[in-house]
C-alpha cells in the first residue's frame, strides 16, 4: 500500500489543527451551525439521529495492521468499542462526541490517516477493486492512479464547494468490482488498439432517488491527460450543475439535461485549454508506483489443495470454495473476511476484532487488510499453506460465515437506528432475512444473489443495483419497503425493476421466500438468478409476492 | 474601508456602484449589465474600473474587454455557491487576467485559503475575525497537491524536477 511522505503527513497534521481551531470558534460562537456545517462535513462529521457520526476515508480501502490498531483504540476510546465499514470503502463511528473530534482526527493522522473529504459537497474518497493488484484479469494495477486521484483532490482549491458530493471509482480489470458505471466519474483502465493502456471515461453514473447508469464521455484517455481530464469535467459540473434544487444537483442531471454530446464538448473545450498545465508524465506515474511497497511473495510457495481435508471438514471446505479466491501468484490465494454472520448488523466490527484482524494480517497476509464495496474484508496475499490454520483464527472470531457473494452477504446502511436520514430500519430486515436463509446447502443451491438494503432514498445501500433491492420508506409514520428486481452493478450494470406496492416491515422477509422460490422454479439448468429475472421480467414474482394480498 | 490586498492590511479606495450615477473620477466599480449599458460612459471618465460577478455572467462575454478593467469583483451570493472559484481561475489562466480580483459578500475566513489559490488577491472580508487572523488562514496549509493559479504542476513533479 501507499507509503507516505513528510508532506503527506504534514498535511494531515495541518488539517487535524486546522479543524482543532474550527471546532473551537464554533464552541466560541464565532462559526454558526450553518458556517460550521460545511467545514465539518468535509471532515466527515455529521450529527445523527443519536451522537455525531464520524466517516474516516480509507482510501480505495487499505488499511495497514497499524491503521486497524488504531482505529480499534479509536473505537474504545471516543466511542462504543465498534466500527461499521461502508459501500465507500470507508469507516464510520456512530457515538463519538464532537469534543472529542480534533483529538480523533490527531490520533488519525499519527497513522496516516484522516477524514478528510469523506462528506460534504466536494470529491469524496476514491474507490477501486477490492482485488487490485492480485486479480488476473487486470490490465494494469489500478491503486497508483487512485493514489494520484486521492492527492489531486485532496483540498483542491477550486472545487471544494460543488453543487453536490462527488465520487469517482477506478477499475483496472475487466470484469468491474468497483460498479464504475453507477459513479459520477468511473474509470476503466483498458488497452486500445495500438497496444497502449489508458482510460475509458464514464460520467452521470450514480445511485439515489434518481439512479441512473453512467455514460461514456470518452473512449479513451491517454494516462497523461487523466488529471486534467478530469479537472474540465469537474469544471463543467462546478459551473453549471444545479445548485436551486439540492436533488437535481448532482453531475447526471445536469448530463441529462446538457445532453451527453453538448456535456463532452464544454469539456473538450476547457481540456484543450488546461492539458499542457497538467500532465501526468511518466516519471509522475512511475513514482508513485514505486510508493506501493510491493509484497515480497516467497517464490518457493507452492499451490496447496486441501483436498484431504476438504474432504473431512465440511465447514472448512465450504468456507474454502465460498470466501476464497484464486491469485495470479502461485501458491497464494485471496481471502474474504465475511462481516455478515448470523444476528450482526452487516459490515460492522467490534474493537477486538480488529485488533485480532490487524495481528492476523501481519501473519498471513503482509500486514493489509482491504474493505469492499460489499462490506467484507480481504486478506489479499495468503500462502495457501496457511489456510487451515487461518479458517480456524476467523472461525474463532466469527469472521468466516461461507456466505461470500451469497443471499445472506447484504449490502446493507445503518438506516433507521443509527442515521437521521433513514425513514426506515434496515439492520433489523437484514438480520430477519438472514435467519430465514440460514440451511447453508440451500444458500449454495441458489449461487450468487446480491440483495442490497437501503433504509431511505439517498441510497447508501445501494438498492437500485442489488438483483434484489429493498428501499425502506415511511408511509404515514410506519416502515414500508419497497421491493426492486433484477439490478446489478457490474458490467452489464442495470437498475431493479418495481416489484410491486411497497411491503410491511414483517411481510420482508416473507416475500424474500417467495421470490426466492419463484426463481428456483422458474429457472433453466445454472441460470444465476439475476439471468433468470433478465428472461422471464418481474411479473411472475410479483403474482406469487402478491397472490395471498 | 480595510481590506486584505497582497496578503497586507491596506485602506481602500474603490467604490462599489449600484444605481448611483457615475462619477467623473476615481475608482468606481459596477455590475457586469451595468458594464455592458455604460461601457461607453465608463471608459471615457477618468479613473479606473472595475466590473462585478457573481458566478453566473457569460465569461466570455467579458473576455475582450479585460484589459479596460483593473479589477474583477468576484461577490459570492451565499459561501457554499463555488462558482467563483472557478471564474477566478478562468479569469487568471485562461483569459489572462493580470489585474485586482477581489472576493466580496458572503465567504469565510476558512476559504481565504482557497481563493487565494485560484488567484483572488483581494479580500473585503465582513466577518467576526480580525483581518491580522485573516492573513494567517493565508498560510494555513503548506502542502499543495495539485496545481492552480499559484503553483504549477503537481507536488511531486515540483520536488522532482527541484
Amino acid at each position: 500500500m501507499y507509503q507516505y511522505d513528510e508532506q503527506d503527513q504534514l498535511l494531515v497534521e495541518q488539517r487535524a489543527e486546522q479543524f482543532r481551531d474550527q471546532a473551537r470558534r464554533y464552541f466560541e460562537g464565532r462559526l454558526t451551525e450553518e458556517q460550521f456545517l460545511p467545514l465539518r462535513l468535509q471532515n466527515g462529521l455529521y450529527i445523527q439521529r443519536y451522537a455525531p457520526m464520524l466517516r474516516i476515508a480509507v482510501p480505495y480501502g487499505h488499511l495497514s495492521s497499524r491503521q486497524l490498531k488504531m482505529i480499534a483504540h479509536i473505537a474504545r476510546t471516543y466511542d462504543k468499542g465498534f466500527v461499521h465499514f461502508t459501500t465507500r470503502q470507508n469507516i464510520q463511528m456512530n457515538w463519538p462526541k464532537l469534543e472529542d473530534v480534533p483529538a480523533i482526527l490527531s490520533d488519525l493522522a499519527k497513522v496516516q490517516m484522516h477524514a478528510i473529504q469523506t462528506s460534504g459537497n466536494c470529491i469524496r474518497n476514491t474507490t477501486s477493486d477490492p482485488l487490485a493488484g492480485v486479480c488476473a484479469d487486470e490490465v494494469e494495477d489500478p491503486r497508483p492512479y487512485c493514489e494520484i486521484i486521492r492527492q489531486w483532490s485532496t483540498l483542491h482549491p477550486e472545487f471544494a464547494f460543488l453543487p453536490r458530493k462527488f465520487k469517482i471509482a477506478v477499475t483496472g480489470a475487466s470484469r468491474d468490482r468497483a460498479a464504475v458505471r453507477v459513479h459520477d466519474i468511473g474509470l476503466r483502465l483498458l488497452k486500445n488498439e495500438a497496444g497502449e493502456v489508458g482510460f475509458e471515461v464514464i460520467v452521470g453514473g450514480g445511485l439515489g432517488r434518481t439512479p441512473m447508469i453512467g455514460k461514456v464521455i470518452r473512449p479513451f484517455l491517454e494516462k497523461k491527460h487523466l488529471l486534467s481530464y478530469l479537472e474540465a469535467i469537474l469544471r463543467v459540473y462546478n459551473l453549471h450543475g444545479r445548485r436551486d434544487n439540492k436533488f437535481k444537483a448532482r453531475i447526471k442531471i445536469l448530463v441529462k439535461e446538457m445532453g451527453v454530446d453538448e456535456f463532452r464538448r464544454q469539456v473538450e473545450d476547457h481540456w484543450q485549454s488546461t492539458q499542457d498545465k497538467l500532465l501526468l508524465e511518466d516519471s509522475v506515474i512511475a513514482w508513485y508506483q514505486s510508493r506501493f511497497i510491493k509484497p515480497g511473495y516467497d517464490p518457493s510457495a507452492t499451490p496447496v489443495a486441501w483436498q484431504e481435508e476438504r474432504r473431512q471438514n465440511k465447514a472448512f471446505s465450504a468456507w474454502y470454495t465460498h470466501n476464497t479466491v484464486e491469485h495470479k501468484v502461485t501458491g497464494y490465494r485471496v481471502v474474504f473476511l465475511s462481516l455478515k454472520p448470523p444476528g450482526e448488523a452487516p459490515g460492522d466490527m467490534s474493537a477486538s476484532q480488529l485488533e485480532a484482524v490487524a495481528d492476523l494480517a501481519d501473519r498471513y497476509s503482509f500486514g493489509i487488510a482491504r474493505v469492499t464495496h460489499t462490506q467484507n474484508l480481504v486478506f489479499s496475499d495468503v500462502r495457501e499453506s496457511d489456510l487451515l490454520e487461518l479458517w480456524q483464527a476467523l472461525a474463532e472470531l466469527n469472521l468466516a460465515t461461507p456466505n461470500v457473494g451469497k443471499l445472506t452477504d447484504m449490502i446493507c446502511c445503518p438506516g433507521l437506528d443509527y442515521c437521521a436520514l433513514a425513514n426506515a430500519s434496515s439492520i433489523p430486515i437484514a438480520k430477519e432475512i438472514h435467519a430465514r436463509f440460514e440451511d447453508l446447502d440451500y444458500l449454495y443451491d441458489l449461487g450468487e444473489i446480491r440483495v442490497n438494503l437501503s433504509g431511505c432514498m439517498n441510497g447508501c445501500g445501494h438498492h437500485s443495483v442489488g438483483h434484489i433491492g429493498i428501499l425502506g420508506v415511511d408511509k404515514k409514520g410506519e416502515e414500508w419497503y419497497q421491493l426492486t428486481l433484477g439490478g446489478s452493478s457490474a458490467d452489464d450494470a442495470s437498475l431493479g425493476m418495481r416489484l410491486g406496492p411497497a411491503l410491511a416491515k414483517d411481510q420482508v422477509a416473507t416475500a424474500m421466500e417467495t421470490i426466492i422460490q419463484t426463481y428456483v422454479d422458474l429457472r433453466q439448468e445454472d441460470e444465476s438468478f439475476l439471468a433468470t429475472v433478465r428472461r422471464v421480467g418481474v411479473d411472475p414474482f410479483k403474482e406469487r409476492v402478491y397472490a395471498n394480498h | 474601508m480595510r481590506i486584505i490586498k497582497d496578503r497586507a492590511i491596506i485602506e481602500d479606495a474603490w467604490r462599489h456602484l449600484t444605481d448611483e450615477e457615475i462619477p467623473s473620477n476615481g475608482k468606481v466599480s459596477v455590475p457586469f449589465a451595468r458594464w455592458q449599458v455604460e461601457r461607453d460612459v465608463l471608459t471615457g471618465r477618468d479613473g479606473e474600473i472595475g466590473v462585478r460577478l457573481s458566478g453566473v455572467e457569460p465569461l466570455d462575454e467579458l473576455a475582450a474587454d479585460l484589459g479596460q478593467l483593473q479589477l474583477i469583483v468576484l461577490e459570492f451570493p451565499k459561501f457554499t455557491d463555488g462558482r467563483c472559484f472557478s471564474y477566478a481561475r478562468l479569469l487568471r489562466e485562461r483569459y489572462g487576467f493580470a489585474g485586482e480580483i477581489r472576493a466580496s459578500g458572503d465567504f469565510l475566513a476558512d476559504q481565504i485559503y482557497y481563493m487565494a489559490r485560484v488567484g483572488i488577491n483581494a479580500f473585503e472580508y465582513q466577518g467576526p475575525e480580525p483581518l491580522e487572523q485573516i492573513l494567517r488562514q493565508l498560510e494555513i496549509f503548506s502542502v499543495r497537491y495539485q496545481p492552480a493559479v499559484d503553483d504549477q504542476g503537481l507536488l511531486f513533479s515540483r520536488r522532482y524536477n527541484r
